[in-house]
């Protein structure tokens, strides 16, 4: 996988196992969806719902609503807002959301 | 839904939010500050008092600087709400803000978190900044970030951009990113300048007084040198930039100032051009706001304390109009002694009395805005895409389109949100705002100030339909009216 | 461009000048250029009441003209035209209406409400068997809306109903209407009409328009506007507030009066009515009760969020009903005034343009007149 972003030295922190589109991981507790996504190597988490276009995270501040991505089956969260939890299922979302 | 009442609500809890906590609880208010990160700092001092680097200094002083701050405002006796998004604010008798929070896990959404009512007596807004929208070729790729999302993700994660990163834009943070990255044993693959050569010949004549800020000139210099010492390629007076790739960012190309061609492979790109002051809530609101030709950007309308044109509801720090982290404490102490005054917390002589060194220290620190601004406030060309370009990114609108419709006439930007969607989608506007003022301003040979801004509304936040039907409980007189036929 | 960066200071002459760019306005203008007439629209600002962003684009027959069958008949008209209409504006233009008529719904929580209902409706039938509608029980209404709640006791179809974009429906009349040859005139108020002896004097912000006849179509303005041609508009606002949801995977098929889902998948949850004045504003109250209304007929809308939302102002008469009416003190002015834009777009394009363009005004719009209503004793009716 290609490298977009590496960890720096960190101190030592507990991590979780979190799923990325079925992958398991281990990332440190206090990273958001976005940065696990990120330091994964993926790029884009969604396809936009006009044009099917590949979109991932932008601003990282939760202004863009482009890192939007399902979370344990509910759609449309952000993943720079949302930090990540034992056990996490993460999922890309494509296109509009489907209700329940 | 739980309610709650202070005297003030602040919302943010970046430098302004944190130093009017401290005044005003200083003064005896009860404070609740709602603020949407997990802790306090903001998004310049985001993680300052919690770092998960093992060396935080690679960040800089002035970034360490924010712990002394944040560990002040946690010892103040203000309550603070994390991960507490405000969604609405409304005029019923007094101030009462609606406000969503997630319970550790999202902001937004329906997991977790209720929704919060909070009443006040007087409401700061402090939300501060956010980067100016740069629209170019290929800017919604995949792999296309800020500069300051990647410098979230080093301070919050830890992370760092893959050394073939190419940061592009103007502006001092273009610098202080690399810098910092310097520090940390690492590079980028270059810096793509597009400040214009001739940026230095409007900014000569602010120089002099920037000198009172002395040290920020300093700094930007000392970065620049690190920059250079690293041997980081720096392109400058770029035109024509660009990004490319099928399904996510390849290369980028640009001309530099010789107008030679030039085209580099890389994953990621990182885009500034200066940041803005976010305005969704205070336009909800009903303030007035104004154009600074100056810094080509819109801000909301306050006088020397903060107070904006509604009443009881004052704006302070980077959402008042951009100063940097510093100014941004001072205003914020400013605003809440103006608070404290008008709800007679204090009198006039302990007002002034406490509101001079800061009067004077923020005046100091917006001594270099001047010269910043001459210096790295995009050129029209920059904020005035060509047509292919995406200007709407949630609606995916083009520059072509907006300019179509504005050649028919169109009012302004709200009936272009009405007639091509841009500006529909949830990022309301927040990164087309700007360009659609500027395309219609362009093709309609009108000044962007007398083009306007959209009319911004509650939920400034995405909220579920949920969420909403449980926001309040409705009065036994609540009759859902019925019209005629 | 057309004129509308002129600012002349000659006299420009039409045949017709409408006042007021809104749905109303506009269908109007359109259907005179079209005709041929020489037709400008002086339009308001950006940031003015403007309706059509208030309206929630229902094309709607069903359950109107309860106490005026003439109103059921005339909403079922332009129904019928619709169709019609939204595919020249495609031609003309390009844009898409977002057109469809698939029926519509009025969703019942009750069994109270279904039946009364359902008394209006075959009342209504009675008189006129082309407003046809079909009782939905529970089950019936699941089969067609398979999201709708079970807890609802049924709903009331009608063939007649339909829904389309009012902003697209308002952007494609007004490039149509320039296509036509038509003048478009934004951020030029009205501020004054004059009479003259067979033509009006229309002065408005970018100077002086002559015309033979004038359209007032300005919304609520035209309570400004009605008396400078011997009339009066009997109207007052009525706000209403609306939400809508991110786009989101198909999953309704017919418009509703609460919900109806954009061929975009955005959901627009709606119907409230206020007396707020001239507030556009928006309350917790309302939008907390839209919201409840919404999930108790579509629990999976739950978890839909809102990305926006906001207050608009109807125009409405006291009795809800429209006014057409040729001024008599001044012939050649007209007043049009309706809260159901949308709906009525194809028959004031199709109909009441020509009856301004010179022609005879159809008898079935006979019954609306301002002067029906009585006249105010005091300033209470504004």
């Amino acid at each position: 996988m290609q490298t977009l972003f590496e960890p720096l030295a960190i101190r030592p922190a507990a991590t979780v196992a979190i799923e990325i589109d079925g992958t398991s991981r281990r990332v440190p507790g206090h990273y958001s969806v976005a940065a696990a996504l990120l330091e994964s190597g993926a790029a884009s988490c969604r396809t936009a719902p006009v044009s099917g276009e590949a979109r991932g995270p932008f601003c990282m501040m939760g202004l863009c609503f482009d890192c939007l991505v399902e979370i344990d089956d509910v759609p449309n969260l952000q993943a720079c807002m949302t930090r990540v939890r034992e056990g996490m299922r993460i999922r890309s979302m494509s296109g509009k959301a489907r209700l329940a | 839904m739980t309610a709650s009442s202070c005297d003030l609500l602040i919302v943010g809890a970046g430098p302004a939010g944190m130093a009017a906590a401290i005044e005003a609880r200083a003064a005896g208010q009860s404070v609740i500050v709602a603020d949407e990160g997990d802790a306090p700092g903001g998004q310049i001092y985001r993680n300052a008092a919690d770092s998960p680097l093992a060396d935080a200094r690679l960040l800089g002083d002035d970034y360490l600087a924010g712990r002394a701050l944040v560990e002040r405002f946690v010892q103040s006796g203000a309550r603070h709400l994390a991960r507490c998004v405000v969604w609405q604010v409304a005029f019923e008798d007094g101030i009462v803000a609606m406000l969503t929070r997630s319970a550790g896990g999202s902001t937004t959404g329906s997991e977790g978190g209720g929704t919060l009512e909070v009443k006040a007596s007087a409401l700061l807004i402090a939300t501060g900044a956010q980067e100016r929208p740069w629209p170019v070729r290929g800017w919604t790729l995949p792999g296309v970030m800020g500069v300051g999302a990647a410098q979230t993700l080093v301070k919050s994660a830890g992370l760092a951009p893959s050394q073939d990163a190419v940061l592009a834009g103007s502006g001092p943070l273009l610098w202080l990113f690399a810098s910092q990255l310097i520090r940390a044993g690492r590079g980028v693959r270059a810096i793509v300048d597009t400040t214009p050569r001739q940026a230095w010949k409007h900014a000569l004549p602010h120089a002099v007084p920037a000198l009172r800020a002395a040290d920020y000139l300093l700094k930007g210099m000392r970065m620049m040198r690190a920059v250079s010492r690293a041997g980081i390629p720096v392109y400058r007076g770029v035109a024509d930039f660009s990004i490319e790739g099928t399904a996510q960012a390849e290369r980028v190309r640009f001309r530099d100032d010789r107008n030679a061609a030039h085209v580099i492979e890389t994953p990621l790109v990182l885009l500034h051009q200066g940041v803005i002051p976010s305005t969704q809530l205070a336009r909800s609101l009903g303030c007035a706001h104004e154009w600074d030709t100056r810094s080509a950007c819109w801000r909301p309308r306050t006088d020397a304390w903060g107070r904006s044109s509604v009443d009881m509801v004052w704006i302070a720090g980077d959402g008042a109009g951009i100063g940097g982290a510093n100014a941004a404490a001072h205003a914020g102490t400013l605003a809440a002694l103006d608070i404290a005054r008008r709800l007679d917390a204090i009198d006039d002589a302990a007002k002034d009395a406490r509101s001079r060194p800061a009067l004077r220290a923020l005046s100091r620190h917006l001594a270099v805005r001047p010269l910043l601004d001459a210096l790295y406030t995009p050129p029209d060309a920059l904020r005035r895409p060509a047509d292919d370009v995406v200007v709407c990114r949630c609606e995916e609108v083009t520059a072509g389109e907006i300019r179509r419709i504005a050649a028919l006439g169109c009012q302004g930007p709200n009936q272009m949100k009405a007639f091509s969607r841009c500006g529909m989608g949830p990022c309301q506007g927040r990164w087309c705002g700007m360009t659609v003022g500027e395309l219609i301003a362009q093709v309609q040979a009108r000044s962007v100030e007398d083009i306007g801004y959209y009319r911004i509304r509650a939920p400034i936040k995405p909220v579920t339909v949920e969420q909403l039907a449980e926001s309040i409980a409705l009065d036994e007189d609540f009759s859902r009216g019925d019209f005629p036929s | 461009m057309q004129e509308s960066a002129a600012h002349n200071t000659g006299t420009r002459r039409f045949d017709v000048v409408v006042i007021g760019g809104g749905l109303v306005g506009m269908a109007i203008a359109y259907g005179l250029a079209r005709e041929g007439q020489r037709v400008a629209v002086c339009d308001g600002a950006d940031s003015a009441f403007r309706a059509a962003r208030g309206n929630f684009g229902l094309v709607w027959v069903q359950g109107k003209g309860g106490r005026c069958l003439p109103y059921a008949q005339w909403s079922r008209e332009s129904s019928e035209r619709w169709g019609g209409f939204a595919a020249q504006l495609r031609r003309e233009t390009g844009v898409d209406t977002g057109f469809e008529r698939p029926g519509g719904i009025e969703l019942c929580e009750t069994v109270e409400a279904l039946e009364a209902g359902q008394r209006l409706l075959e009342s209504l039938r009675a008189q006129d068997a082309s407003l046809d509608y079909h009782v939905l029980d529970r089950q019936a209404l699941k089969q067609r809306i398979p999201a709708a709640s079970s807890g609802l006791a049924g709903g009331l179809y009608s063939p007649n109903d339909g829904h389309a974009s009012p902003l697209y429906t308002l952007r494609a009349m007004q490039q149509a209407f320039q296509r036509h040859g038509g003048a478009y005139l934004p951020r030029n108020e009205v501020l004054e009409i004059r009479p003259r002896s067979g033509s009006f004097e229309v002065i408005a912000a970018s100077g002086v328009l002559e015309a033979g006849r004038v359209v007032l179509a300005a919304g609520l303005d035209n309570l400004r506007l009605a008396p400078m041609v011997g009339m009066r508009a009997p109207i007052t606002p009525l706000r209403g507030q609306i939400m809508v949801t991110e786009r989101l995977a198909l999953f309704l098929d017919y418009p509703t009066l609460v919900v109806r889902q954009t061929p975009e998948g955005s959901v627009l949850l709606g119907d409230s009515a206020e007396n707020a004045g001239f507030d556009d504003g928006q309350t917790r109250s309302v939008m907390a009760d839209i919201a409840r209304r919404a999930r108790t007929a579509f629990p999976v809308l739950a978890h839909a969020r809102i990305v926006r939302a906001w207050g608009a102002l109807r125009i409405m008469t006291p009795d809800g009903l429209p006014v057409y009416e040729e001024s008599r003190e001044h012939p050649g002015a007209f007043l049009a005034i309706c809260h159901s834009g949308v709906t009525l777009a194809a028959a004031h394009a199709d109909v009441i343009a020509p009856w301004i363009a010179g022609g005879r005004q159809p008898p079935l719009l006979h019954p609306f007149t301002a002067t029906r209503f009585p006249e105010p004793t005091d300033a209470n009716a504004v």
